[in-house]
């Protein structure tokens, strides 16, 4: 493998993860708030459908991340009025929200632009478009670095930068503030934040609010970033992988972003790897580098390798007094 | 799981509160309807002329309405023992290759009722099988059972597409999908049957799969209400550490218990594979293992109400298709929104309701327990 092509997997790898960190993160604010959710494929989709809706619309990418946001956020809250105000079952609120998602999507976007479930396709303003930092064209002589800088870190769209640095943000507000403080107790052990005289219904809503508004920044980035345009399906499973990313990195935001980027790496390199002979393998099958992820995942729940210890009280709705 | 509500009366619980659910569920979807521009009164009476009106259209529904069955006991058996089984599709795909076992080599050389049982155990076999590890990993290692399952359900589409595209597919051949089975391979179709009651099921795929879905359904509730494993599989749902405390080995009733849950999911594929399609394609069960999950739901667990529950779906199934032709912005993918509603609403909200309903049903008690109530008075 050349350089050139080298650089071309990291690249790829970065565009693939930045949707799986941004739903990855989404799940880490309300499942460390004690709310699973594994409705981030749903709300990433719906996210998507309703950014790429609007931006064809108003041929606006910034409009079309609003609506992006205001879709996901709603869906959000959907699952937060029955998993804390009505105390039901999270799971099943989590796959209702997907259901429903992946029809919503399907049929508006049928009766709204009449094509078989996807918008129209989306031209320059529509979209996040490269973004060149400067000095990349003069640095891409520079050796070894040049080619990094301008290749990889240069020319990607405004999204991915917001997504990497959405993981420092994340560990700070998690690890430096009294609300990170407030929201990581309050998925081990509610009782005691009520104890403290601080509301768990509204923490949790705004726990599940953030990760509406992070949903709605993977699905938009899906549609209006690395894509032209919304096509039916279009997340494909990648919200259960950004889950698996979550359980993967034990509920942090560090290493939520190498997980991210180790799935992303997979599924850039599972396109690259048809018909290639490795040593000691082999060929390696297709099916078998895409199934990698959910493998590696439940090697890791099994506990074989490390062990994945979800917070305490998450998916147990909390009562007040008995 | 305890019940953060106050119990109210049998029929309100049962009967009431699901049904409200159910209208609500329908009522948003309705509303949804109302939005792409159609009327949701002339879609359901579409739908369901479409889904009863004709024999054929019958035919279709209860076709679809056997996946569900089958699909919504292995959910339900599972809600039993307090276990989230979302693998159905998965354990459903890989039963597929249960049956394809015996259709491809036996399908020259026995007929088909001798068959069908080798594929049923087969079948069970190995959606049971493809709920194992799950079901160890949950009893033994305490990886959640949800995450495991659905993990699962992306691994067993891998794995089917990978034997399909390279093992299973005949010499020459470009599709990915088996060879067709021989004449031993095919359930028969019910439509003579029919014909003897004097109705024309035309081209409907329903089979003799049907008659196994109502047998599994009368032993799933023998299963759960009138045996001991039932007992166990209960008080482990309704307590873990009662059951712990009673002696109960909760390893091996989880296991047992995903197990059965996994083998139920595994037969479907008899109705779709060896009944309607005779061979074995990508992505058969085209989610009817998650069509269990509001199957299961909406019939309340219980064998009665599921089977309704799963003729119900099927209506959905083929009166949407039949509804598409007319309403051309409604497609089938309708039925997914409604799936998810009455998950919803069924599901996650069922508690919603209730809190107005037992105020409502204690309004109405009290009133009514009123006349009585003022020489009880005198009596202190």
């Amino acid at each position: 493998m050349d350089s050139a092509a080298l650089l071309d997997l990291v690249d790829s790898t970065i565009r693939l993860s930045t949707p799986l960190l941004f739903a990855a993160l989404a799940g880490l604010y309300s499942e460390r708030s004690g709310i699973f959710d594994i409705s981030l494929e749903g709300k990433m989709l719906i996210a998507a459908f309703a950014s790429a809706s609007a931006a064809a619309v108003w041929g606006s990418a910034a409009i079309g991340l609003c609506f992006g946001i205001l879709a996901a956020v709603a869906f959000a809250l959907v699952h937060g009025v029955a998993s804390i105000t009505y105390r039901g079952n999270q799971i099943v609120s989590g796959v209702a929200i997907n259901f429903i998602a992946a029809g919503l999507t399907i049929i508006l976007g049928q009766s709204w632009f009449g094509r078989g479930g996807n918008t129209p396709s989306l031209f320059s303003a529509g979209r996040f478009l490269p973004v060149h930092l400067p000095g990349a064209d003069a640095a891409a002589s520079v050796p070894i670095l040049g080619p990094i800088y301008s290749g990889v870190l240069s020319g990607q769209t405004a999204l991915v930068y917001v997504a990497f640095l959405m993981v420092p943000l994340t560990w700070w507000v998690l690890f430096r503030t009294r609300f990170g403080l407030r929201l990581r107790a309050v998925g081990e052990n509610p009782a005691a934040v009520d104890t403290a005289g601080i509301s768990v219904t509204f923490l949790r809503y705004r726990a599940v609010i953030i990760c509406g508004v992070l949903c709605g920044f993977a699905g938009s980035y899906l549609a209006t970033g690395q894509a032209a345009g919304f096509t039916r399906d279009m997340t494909a499973g990648k919200g259960y992988i950004a889950l698996a990313a979550l359980i993967f990195a034990n509920w942090r935001p560090v290493r939520v972003m190498f997980a991210c980027l180790l799935f992303g790496f997979l599924d850039a390199i599972s396109i690259r790897v048809q018909g290639v002979s490795f040593p000691l393998v082999g060929q390696v099958s297709v099916q078998f580098v895409q199934a990698l992820p959910y493998i590696l995942t439940v090697v890791l729940l099994a506990g074989f390798v490390g062990k994945a210890t979800p917070p305490r009280a998450g998916g147990v709705p909390y009562v007040k007094e008995r | 799981m305890s019940r953060p509500y106050a119990k109210l009366p049998g029929w309100i619980d049962y009967g009431l509160i699901p049904l409200i659910n159910l209208v609500v569920a329908f009522l948003v979807a309705g509303l949804v309807v109302l939005v792409v521009g159609e009327s949701p009164i002339q879609a359901a009476v579409l739908m369901i002329r479409g889904a009863f009106g004709y024999a054929e259209g019958v035919g279709f529904t209860l076709y679809y309405a056997t996946n569900f069955m089958f699909t919504g006991l292995a959910v339900a058996v599972a809600f039993h023992g307090g276990l989230f089984n979302i693998g159905g599709e998965g354990q459903a795909y890989v039963g597929g290759l249960g049956v394809a076992a015996v259709a491809l080599s036996l399908g020259a050389i026995l007929p088909w009722w001798l068959n069908l049982p080798l594929a049923i155990v087969l079948s069970f076999a190995f959606g049971a099988l493809w709920a194992l590890i799950p079901a160890y990993l949950q009893a033994r290692r305490g990886s959640h059972i949800v995450i495991t399952t659905i993990m699962f359900n992306f691994i067993a589409a891998a794995l089917m597409v990978y034997l399909l595209v390279g093992v299973l597919k005949p010499v020459g051949s470009m599709a990915p999908e088996t060879r067709t089975f021989d004449i031993g391979g095919q359930l028969p179709k019910l439509k003579g049957l029919f014909h003897l009651l004097g109705f024309n099921l035309g081209g409907a795929p329903l089979n003799v799969s049907i008659f196994v879905a109502l047998v599994a359904a009368v032993l799933v509730w023998l299963l759960i209400w009138h045996t001991r494993l039932g007992y166990e599989i209960r008080t482990l749902g309704f307590s873990p550490r009662a059951a712990r405390y009673a002696g109960m080995s909760e390893t091996r009733v989880i296991i047992v218990t995903m197990m059965i849950s996994g083998g139920l999911a595994g037969l479907m594929a008899l109705n779709v594979v060896m009944g309607d399609q005779y061979r074995l394609g990508i992505d058969f069960p085209q989610g009817a293992g998650f069509v269990g999950i509001a199957v299961a739901l909406m019939g309340r667990g219980h064998p009665a109400g599921i089977i309704p529950a799963a003729i119900l779906f099927g209506m959905l199934y083929q009166g949407g298709a039949e509804l598409s032709f007319d309403m051309p912005a409604i497609s089938r993918d309708m039925i997914v929104i409604i799936q998810g509603l009455v998950i919803l609403f069924a599901g996650a909200l069922e508690n919603m309701f209730r809190p107005a309903i037992g105020a409502a049903y204690q309004r109405v008690r009290f009133r009514a327990s009123e006349p009585t109530g003022a020489p009880v008075k005198e009596a202190r």
